[in-house]
């Protein structure tokens, strides 16, 4: 024990400077040129002027106010249809249908996720082909704003479609613990219905393990931009974009107030978060006095029902939109208000991806290095923190998961100046490093728990026939986790594949992905480019889920303790 | 008692085993090679804490005093790996990615070489117990108590000095259980390893037929001393 114990975590330590190294560089790099402060560009004397000029612009109440509305709602309608869900369905046949086609879902990026849905409800999008003409009357696309409407409401759904998933497989995550099936049946026994057992006796236990994923959720959603530039308003449009477009400004003292409004946006996104605190608290409240009356809800097959409709309506969205993505980057010429292509060709999708090469290869690099980097990084820390037996600590938690709690424009405006004054600007190795900052967190997320479960005791009885520590991890730890260790490999890729923000800003322009690529094609109104842009996005973290799956029943072909079950 | 004695077997100097300042259990005893010390007690008596100390996998969080002694070399502040003292869980743990004929194999030390020989060996411990042939399957392909038998071939094959036995007969059938106490007290006899075997069942005990120390209970009968030794 005292051998063990005298040399220093190693691990534990460099995980906390990769964290929140760039965090804090990244905001100190943010907010010195808010107040005036930025020498490479010969700004030298600090100032209020940049929030002058920043408050003086038109139009930015109205941004803020955009990007705290859509995002806060996004967000707590997202959890209210997973809980409904959870709490309606949960432990059926549908429960379990209903997560297999959400699964996948996870893995559609953002960016490819909204251009699919634009695809969908657009004025010229196949919902008003579908009805157009013979009842809309409609031989034109209509003059309506049902994309980029100016309250956000297009935005509002891409964001809950996307993170409805999300919250359900961290819910899923979170309930699975021993003798929760004892307690649905307790709550029955004492004659509660099926809903109400779930939000006053297994919501209070698992919540704690939901609430980080929402707080990183409001925090990404108040301040997304992908989603924004695809289906938000543009005039004006939502705070995290209209920043990009200070940003990328050719007068370069719009850099210093874009950094002023990057605070603002860490304000906004900060505000969220805590008028979500205040409402968990009251629903808190809500939830246990309800539980000291004694009502027991026993009649609910109408909520359930009521519950399992968002949840449809999102997988058949979904379901709609990656087909039209698929349609779209195969269509020829596809006239309004046709409801099907007029031609299909393969040709120019081939075409498009040869000349896709670039960017696709610049894709598969990120996602690759940043999975097998941060995969590694996580395993490293997960056997040298059970090496030391060290319980989860919450400290260590707190900062691997900070780069998701706050909003991404915020530091990355920094951490760009740092790049570019570190020669490092707009290289692969910079955006690589970006994209580990926002993907290590979610391996850690999906290695830990796999980790933690696995029985202790294998590890005594190999350390007690002498075998060697790295032995152990190599021989045993490594091949029975193989499984959960490869579609942690798979999360990563699929993270690292939808990171728009850091490409776009640590690489300035110079590193581009298909996911870059997308959204600039998709904002220009290249249909047929966009879609199959879309589609890549889509196809590489697909592809890894699905090798993440095979190997393992393949190297464990002969031992069925370690195959798939159902 | 001969010097030489002192020298040979397992000895708990002195052991105390603490969980947030309170004691859970203290002992102080020697078991002679080829013996068996049975430990006694309710659940929550601290006997697991008292195998990760033993073995080396105490969590840090538990506080541990006394000294671990094997054949006169003290192991207190040595690794698991290096204590040489072999561990049988309430369940078989056999590595469920490896065959059967793996899982042996694995422990045998590295110092043995040549593919053959280690095969030959694994093969030959299978066949002493009665399971020849059964070096490819699966290992959750055999029953409760032929895993069993493998995992206690897996711990000798290590070489072990001592041999730790966490309630290894309590996931057995009854009816099996009679046999496999046997065939491990008889070959634990026949490599002369000292035995620390914890159980609920006092019908272990009684197979084991060496000493029984109460956890938690005082009185001077109480196995742990040298005077209840037969």
């Amino acid at each position: 024990m005292i051998r063990q114990g005298g040399k220093p975590d190693v691990p534990s330590v460099l995980i906390a400077l990769l964290m929140a190294g760039p965090v804090v560089a990244g905001l100190a790099g943010t907010a010195l040129p808010a107040f005036g402060y930025l020498p490479v560009l010969g700004f030298e004397t600090f100032s209020l002027q940049p929030f002058q000029a920043l408050f003086a612009e038109p139009g930015l109440a109205t941004s803020a106010w955009i990007s705290f509305s859509t995002g806060l709602v996004a967000s707590v309608l997202s959890l209210a249809i997973v809980l409904v869900f959870m709490a309606g369905w949960y432990g059926t046949r549908t429960f379990g249908r209903v997560s297999r086609f959400l699964s996948p879902i996870l893995s559609i990026p953002h960016a490819a996720a909204a251009i699919g849905l634009a695809f969908l409800i657009a004025p010229s999008g196949f919902f008003v082909r579908l009805l157009s003409p013979w009842m809309t009357g409609w031989d034109r696309p209509p003059d309506l704003l049902i994309l980029n409407d100016p309250d956000g409401f297009a935005m509002t759904l891409g964001l809950v479609a996307k993170e409805v998933p999300f919250l359900f497989l961290m819910t899923l995550a979170a309930m699975n613990r021993p003798h929760l099936g004892a307690y649905f049946k307790a709550g029955a026994t004492l004659g509660y219905g099926r809903m109400a057992t779930f939000f006053l006796i297994i919501l209070p236990q698992i919540y704690p393990l939901v609430r980080l994923p929402m707080l990183a959720v409001i925090a990404y959603a108040t301040s997304v931009v992908d989603v924004a530039e695809i289906l938000g308003p543009t005039t004006p449009r939502p705070l995290a974009p209209q920043l990009i477009v200070w940003m990328n400004d050719p007068d370069l003292s719009m850099r210093l107030m874009a950094s002023a409004g990057a605070l603002l946006q860490l304000t906004i996104s900060a505000l969220a978060i805590t008028f979500y605190l205040v409402l968990e608290k009251f629903a808190g409240i809500a939830f246990k006095s309800s539980a000291l009356t004694g009502k027991r809800f026993r009649q609910d097959r109408n909520g359930q029902i009521a519950s399992l409709l968002p949840m449809l309506l999102i997988l058949v969205l979904m379901a709609l939109s990656t087909g039209l993505l698929v349609l779209w980057s195969v269509a020829k010429s596809w006239w309004f208000p046709a409801a099907f292509p007029q031609v299909l060709s393969i040709d120019r999708a081939v075409n498009a991806v040869l000349m896709a090469g670039p960017a696709l290869s610049a894709t598969l690099t990120l996602a690759l290095l940043s999975g097998v980097f941060a995969t590694a990084l996580t395993l490293w820390l997960l056997e040298a923190r059970g090496f030391r037996k060290k319980r989860d600590s919450k400290k260590l938690k707190m900062l691997i998961f900070l780069p998701l709690l706050l909003p991404q424009i915020g530091f990355l405006f920094g951490l760009q100046m740092l790049f570019l004054a570190t020669g490092l600007g707009g290289t692969l190795t910079s955006v690589l490093l970006s994209h580990l900052i926002f993907v290590f967190p979610y391996a850690f997320l999906a290695l830990s728990d796999p980790w933690n479960r696995l029985d202790p005791r294998y590890e005594k009885a190999a350390a007690s026939l002498g075998i060697s520590r790295s032995m152990i991890f190599w021989k045993i730890q490594l091949p029975l986790l193989l499984r959960p260790v490869l579609v942690t490999l798979a999360v990563c890729i699929a993270i690292s594949v939808g990171q728009y923000l850091p490409t776009l800003m640590i690489g300035g322009g110079r590193i581009e992905t298909v996911t870059t690529e997308s959204v600039a094609l998709a904002s220009g109104g290249n249909r047929q480019y966009a879609a199959l842009y879309g589609l890549l996005q889509l196809l590489v973290p697909l592809a890894g889920f699905t090798l993440a799956a095979l190997i393992p029943n393949l190297v464990h072909r002969n031992r069925s303790a370690l195959q798939m079950r159902g | 008692m001969h010097a030489d004695d002192a020298q040979t077997g397992l000895r708990l100097h002195n052991v105390s085993v603490r969980l947030d300042g309170r004691l859970l259990l203290a002992i102080d005893c020697h078991i002679r090679p080829g013996s068996v010390l049975t430990l006694m007690g309710e659940s929550g008596s601290g006997k697991s804490s008292l195998l990760d100390f033993i073995a080396g996998h105490l969590r840090p969080d538990f506080k541990a005093e006394g000294r671990v002694v094997l054949d006169g070399e003290d192991l207190t502040a040595r690794p698991a790996q290096e204590r040489h003292i072999g561990l049988m869980f309430q369940s078989p743990l056999l590595f469920p990615h490896m065959s059967v004929l793996q899982n042996l194999a694995f422990a045998i030390p590295a110092s043995v070489k040549g593919r053959l020989l280690r095969r030959e060996m694994a093969e030959q411990a299978l066949l002493d117990v009665g399971l020849a042939g059964f070096g490819a399957r699966d290992p959750i392909t055999l029953s409760g108590g032929q895993q069993t038998r493998v995992a206690l071939m897996r711990t000798l094959l290590a070489e072990p000095r001592a041999l730790l036995l966490d309630e290894p007969f309590s996931s057995l059938d009854q009816s099996r259980r009679a046999g496999m106490r046997k065939l491990v007290f008889r070959l634990a006899k026949a490599k002369e390893l000292p035995v620390l075997l914890v159980t609920h069942d006092r019908e272990d005990a009684d197979a084991a037929g060496g000493m029984i120390h109460w956890l938690g209970r005082d009185d001077p009968g109480n196995g742990c001393t040298d005077k209840a030794q037969p």
